[in-house]
């Protein structure tokens, strides 16, 4: 799927114009031209041009003058300088301001195709990284998606068959499950991987920013758009584009995404050029998007459109055997991460990390980790340093008398089960202290 | 692509038996029906005096004016040095997708290059330069395959080192597999 290579050629002599118009349309470049600096520059306002091959010998703003104000826009636009008149000092004075290249007219053929197979090789050269760095970026987060349980290894099973088709996925599940991370393994499992991955919070854009960001902007659009701008849609070409939070979109939003996923292609905001984009969506929610159409507050021809496939990621309180080998992934991550010796956990607080809800999920889990190994002694992982105390109570009561056992027992473990402290932060005697513990048959977690 | 008539005409000298092999290379590639004519013109009305070479882009023009109902594509055959203002020589040019092109002998000749006169090498190079500069006018562009004669050569060399035919990709693209 190897993308196009685009010329602009600028020159005030038609025929220098016309010949190289023609020799790269042979090569099968895209080309157009421009006869002075001030037509380029308005021609590469509204288009994107690979190589720009310039005349330095111009009427009005010379070449090396474009040069500079192309470099100041675009400073890995690539420039390659043309003139009659050669001389070491225009050469240099090009190369210095950032010119790519340098050629002397007339050129011999076999130097020309040298040039522009060196100019596209350089192109092809950061094409590639880039999307070899997005990889990368992708198969590290895939190592990410931890779980030995049922339901996670079912999810897995979906990526793996989904990954290899152009459907549209829904992924649903509770914030801070990892949603993204499983998008990002359908893309990275995909034929489209070496591709880009596009991310979009739907949820954190207003109406207007989301489309300015999904579908782009030329200049002049709207107050502050000073450039033309791609938009989400046309950069994931030939790759994916996530949608988080799809729930959160307007009703316009829904009609205007609609007929973009039917058609694959769109228009940017104050533009009249029709662009298409060859792209996969993958869309996430933490809402029941089924009780949403049923209310009429999304639309429904969407959200079969969307929900093509729809991956369930189950909340970490349904999978806690997936506990201890998460907080042993974090662990590592965090002590590389923050160049510290490997530490261990006790025993006590991995069984208390099992009994916790986790309403915040992974990403809970993770916080709490990440700051154990920050406020640790930097050996062994402890109770104390993890804030279970300060969300438990809230996970567990179903009645006054399970809120009062289950921040006693908080209590107790905070001060390591000494009776006297223990009663003075609960501002009680010990007496009814021991009544409590009693009624609530209360024990240390190494007793139970 | 349906059967067309190619007119091939001469503008200076080619020996007869030269010009005979080249049309029938051309009927075989492109399966169709050739005529051979010999032009006249004023070649000096073509000389670029500063550089000491004939302008391509006017002797294109000049052919692709000279309309033979009966021909659908046209190709002046010289034997000068051509080329084109942004371009120290060609070997010769066509309009892409259009009716006509030029080719040339000159800078195919291994004495243009201080080498020994090969006639049987200069003949093979002519023939490729020839079916690619028509290949332009059915509006083939340049092809990646290393063997195709419609690959970009832009010393004699890179012309030695393709064959004389389309490439399979082509030959679909002219409806000619």
């Amino acid at each position: 799927m190897a993308r196009k290579i685009s010329i602009l050629i600028v020159d005030d002599e038609e025929s220098v114009r016309e010949s190289l118009q023609s020799w790269f349309i042979e090569d099968g470049y895209r080309v157009a031209s421009a006869e002075n600096a001030k037509k380029a520059l308005t021609i590469l306002e509204s288009d994107e041009f690979d190589i720009i091959l310039a005349d330095i010998k111009m009427p009005g703003m010379d070449g090396l003058e474009m040069l500079r104000r192309i470099k100041a826009h675009n400073n890995e636009a690539i420039v390659i300088v043309m003139t009659a008149f050669a001389t070491v000092d225009t050469a240099v004075k090009a190369l210095k301001d950032g010119a790519f290249d340098y050629i002397t007219k007339p050129f011999d053929p076999d130097d020309l195709t040298h040039l522009i197979r060196n100019a596209t090789k350089q192109i092809s050269l950061v094409d590639e990284n880039e999307n070899l760095k997005k990889k990368l970026t992708s198969l590290e987060n895939v190592e990410d998606i931890i779980g030995n349980s049922e339901a996670m290894k079912n999810v897995l099973r979906d990526v793996e068959s989904v990954a290899q088709t152009n459907s549209s996925v829904i992924i649903t599940g509770e914030s801070g499950t990892g949603k993204e991370l499983v998008a990002i393994a359908i893309h990275a499992n995909s034929p489209r991987k070496f591709f880009p991955f596009v991310s979009v919070h739907c949820g954190a854009l207003t109406e207007s920013l989301l489309e300015s960001e999904l579908f782009g902007h030329e200049k002049g659009a709207f107050t502050g758009a000073m450039y033309n701008r791609k938009g989400r849609f046309e950069m994931a070409d030939n790759g994916s584009i996530f949608l988080d939070e799809i729930a959160t979109i307007s009703a316009k939003m829904q009609v205007e995404l609609l007929r973009v996923l039917e058609s694959k292609t769109f228009i940017r905001v104050g533009g009249n050029k029709e662009i298409s984009s060859d792209f996969r969506v993958i869309c996430a929610t933490n809402k029941d998007l089924k009780s949403m159409v049923e209310k009429g507050t999304f639309r429904e021809d969407l959200f079969y459109r969307l929900n093509v496939v729809n991956i369930h990621i189950p909340p970490l309180r349904e999978r806690k055997s997936d506990i201890p080998l998460l907080v042993d992934y974090f662990i590592k991550k965090y002590c590389t991460t923050m160049n510290k010796p490997p530490v261990t956990i006790d025993q006590n607080a991995m069984n208390r990390l099992q009994e916790f809800n986790f309403p915040g999920n992974i990403r809970e889990l993770e916080n709490m980790i990440e700051r154990a190994i920050v406020v640790g002694d930097g050996k062994k992982i402890t109770l104390k340093d993890l804030p279970l105390e300060k969300t438990i109570v809230s996970n567990t009561v179903e009645s006054l008398d399970d809120f009062e056992s289950a921040f006693i027992l908080q209590i107790l473990n905070k001060y390591s089960w000494n009776i006297s402290r223990t009663a003075k932060a609960l501002k009680v005697d010990r007496v009814t202290l021991y009544n409590k513990i009693k009624k609530y048959d209360l024990k240390p977690s190494d007793q139970q | 692509m349906s059967v067309q008539n190619i007119t091939l005409i001469s503008f200076g000298y080619f020996e007869k038996d030269v010009l005979e092999q080249l049309a029938e290379s051309v009927e075989r590639e492109f399966r169709c029906s050739l005529n051979l004519r010999e032009g006249h013109i004023d070649l000096s009305e073509f000389y670029d005096t500063s550089r000491r070479q004939y302008n391509g882009n006017n002797l294109l023009k000049h052919v692709d004016s000279l309309a033979f109902p009966e021909s659908c594509k046209t190709l002046g055959l010289f034997n000068v040095d051509l080329f084109i203002p942004i371009l120290t020589f060609i070997f010769g040019q066509a309009f892409l997708g259009g009716r006509s092109g030029i080719a040339s002998v000159y800078r195919l000749n291994n004495t243009s290059y201080g080498l020994a006169m090969d006639d049987n090498l200069l003949l093979d190079r002519f023939k490729k330069e020839v079916i690619h500069e028509l290949g332009h006018t059915f509006g083939l562009i340049h092809c990646n395959t290393t063997t195709c004669v419609m690959r970009s050569s832009t010393y004699v060399g890179d012309i030695d080192q393709k064959r004389m035919h389309l490439c399979h990709t082509c030959r679909i693209e002219l409806g000619l597999q």
